[in-house]
């Protein structure tokens, strides 16, 4: 969770590159929050909390990256993590593309071209993006990893805010997400009005780095 | 003394978080089951944060038989908020409680996601009472339009303390589509906005009743907690920061020892009512007499009158 100076509450953000000493975050200005936080200048502070929550697995036999748009976020350090597995990306534009050339051996898709289109079979899927995207692609690879969001206050299971429906009762995506394999049935109604990837890659509640 | 306040920690998957506090405050259990309302179900606005979860919890069976005892087992005393939509509902979950090792009874008299049960407050308190022996905390409403008249009928139904305050109603728009960010679209407000309500409502209720009261509402910093002590409060709970920070239960009580001291303080309680004695000219106190009851069950769980 990342919360600027001046804002109440943190946003949920995936690790996006992670060089030795330095944590790196992908964040789309989409509203107050994220805007806060692109706005940051060299020497302001931030408040950091985590890793929280269930990130991807990093077992698979075959692994396959699946990103839209700012799901790219959590794929440039996966992708080093998983050894540069191939990746699919999908974007609007050409200009909101140009992340994709953090992610190394990334095919590109752009609208109306969707990535369920390019998806080859006998993967291992570990996907991130928006909601019609996750639900499209459990479709055609089962067990896919899914990384979903959420609008999420606190991200250790305190505000109960980033409940969505699994398997017909409703979980708090921080505790039992934001990765959750395709098997489960998952239903999230509306906005990212809070967050903007909630992909993440950790595990348990740390304490948080920077000084109020 | 500083809690968190009620569906603002879940103390078994942060039990670090809610080691830092002398008191545990569990979510709202009510009877049944409920899964809460559909997303989204919070926002964040220019002055604080809406939310719409609409009571979730496993309801009292499950509540007794699996989450208790693993709260128990933390180490803080853990006060249950329970809530229901009658009197009889409100004894019956009383009742069940009495048998555990609970420290103190939370009476959600005031969630503005459900139907608001204000008007029973007195059978709700009343009903309880006959319950239980133990602490019992009214936790009201801070839109009552008299507040201090139901914080009096409370404690003559029997409640030992009160807890002040939840959130109030509150609505955000999307500004794109204009249309409501949650769910239900209006939901309570809690954060920075809610202090200035908050204060009044402590300082109101303090004199009416004298009852202890576990003030709450927006408080971030110690100096936050040191005023509402002034206003009355004997403990002081923290809600919405914990979300962005927290570690908030030991800075805040660290940051509060400072805050009195500075003021010439011993201790932060001895600033308890301050606010109150310049007002035409009555000395600083409650104008009613508190039970002997509530006085013995409140210092149970080391709150004084």
């Amino acid at each position: 969770m990342l919360r600027p100076p001046g804002r109440l509450l943190p946003r949920p953000m995936s690790l996006c590159l992670a060089p030795v000493g330095e944590l790196g975050f992908l964040v789309d200005p989409i509203g107050p929050g994220t805007r806060a936080l692109t706005a940051l200048e060299p020497g302001d502070q931030v408040d950091v909390l985590g890793p929280l929550g269930n990130g991807f697995r990093l077992d698979p036999e075959r692994p396959l990256l699946v990103g839209g748009g700012i799901g790219v976020a959590p794929f440039p350090y996966l992708s080093e993590r998983l050894g540069c597995p191939p990746a699919l990306l999908g974007f609007r534009t050409a200009d909101h593309a140009e992340a994709a050339a953090l992610v190394p051996n990334a095919e590109v898709v752009l609208e109306p071209t969707l990535v369920t289109d390019a998806l080859a079979p006998g993967f291992d899927v570990l996907a991130c993006g928006p909601e019609p995207m996750l639900t499209a692609v459990s479709r055609l690879a089962p067990g896919a990893q899914l990384a979903w969001e959420a609008p999420m206050a606190c991200g250790f299971g305190a505000c109960y805010g980033c409940a969505v429906e699994v398997d017909g009762r409703m979980a708090r995506l921080c505790v039992e997400g934001p990765v959750i394999s395709a098997r489960a049935e998952m239903t999230t109604e509306g906005g990212v009005a809070l967050s903007v990837a909630a992909c993440s890659s950790g595990r348990a509640l740390a304490r948080r780095g920077g000084g109020r | 003394m500083i809690l968190n306040a009620s569906g603002c920690l879940d103390a078994l998957t942060a039990p670090e978080v809610a080691r830092e506090f002398d008191a545990f405050v569990t979510k709202t259990v009510t009877p049944l089951q409920r899964e809460g309302n559909a997303p989204v179900r919070i926002a964040e606005t220019d002055v604080g944060m809406l939310n719409s979860i609409g009571l979730a919890n496993p309801g009292i069976d499950t509540f007794l038989a699996d989450l208790l005892p693993r709260l128990l087992d933390l180490g803080p005393p853990v006060w249950v908020s329970v809530g229901g939509f009658a009197a009889a509902e409100y004894a019956d979950l009383c009742a069940r409680l009495e048998r555990t090792d609970a420290a103190a009874i939370e009476l959600n008299l005031s969630c503005p996601n459900v139907a608001a049960p204000e008007d029973e407050a007195t059978a709700i308190v009343a009903a309880a009472r006959a319950a239980t022996g133990k602490p019992l905390f009214a936790k009201l409403s801070p839109a009552l339009p008299d507040l201090p008249a139901v914080a009096l009928a409370a404690a003559a139904a029997g409640a030992d303390g009160l807890a002040l305050v939840n959130t109030i109603r509150g609505l955000a728009l999307d500004p794109a589509t204009l249309r409501p960010r949650l769910g239900t679209a209006a939901g309570g407000l809690s954060g920075p906005a809610l202090r200035p309500v908050a204060l009044a409502a402590v300082h109101t209720c303090f004199r009416a009743t004298g009852l202890p009261i576990v003030g709450m509402g927006g408080v971030e910093t110690g100096a936050h907690a040191l005023e509402l002590i002034a206003a009355g409060a004997s403990a002081v709970a923290l809600g919405t920061v914990l979300f962005a920070d927290p570690g908030a239960g030991a800075r805040v009580r660290e940051e509060l020892a400072g805050e009195a001291r500075q003021r010439g303080f011993a201790d932060p309680l001895a600033a308890r009512g301050v606010a109150h004695a310049d007002l035409d000219g009555a000395p600083p106190g409650p104008v009613v007499r508190v039970a002997d009851g509530a006085r013995k069950r409140s210092a149970q769980v080391g709150l004084k009158v």
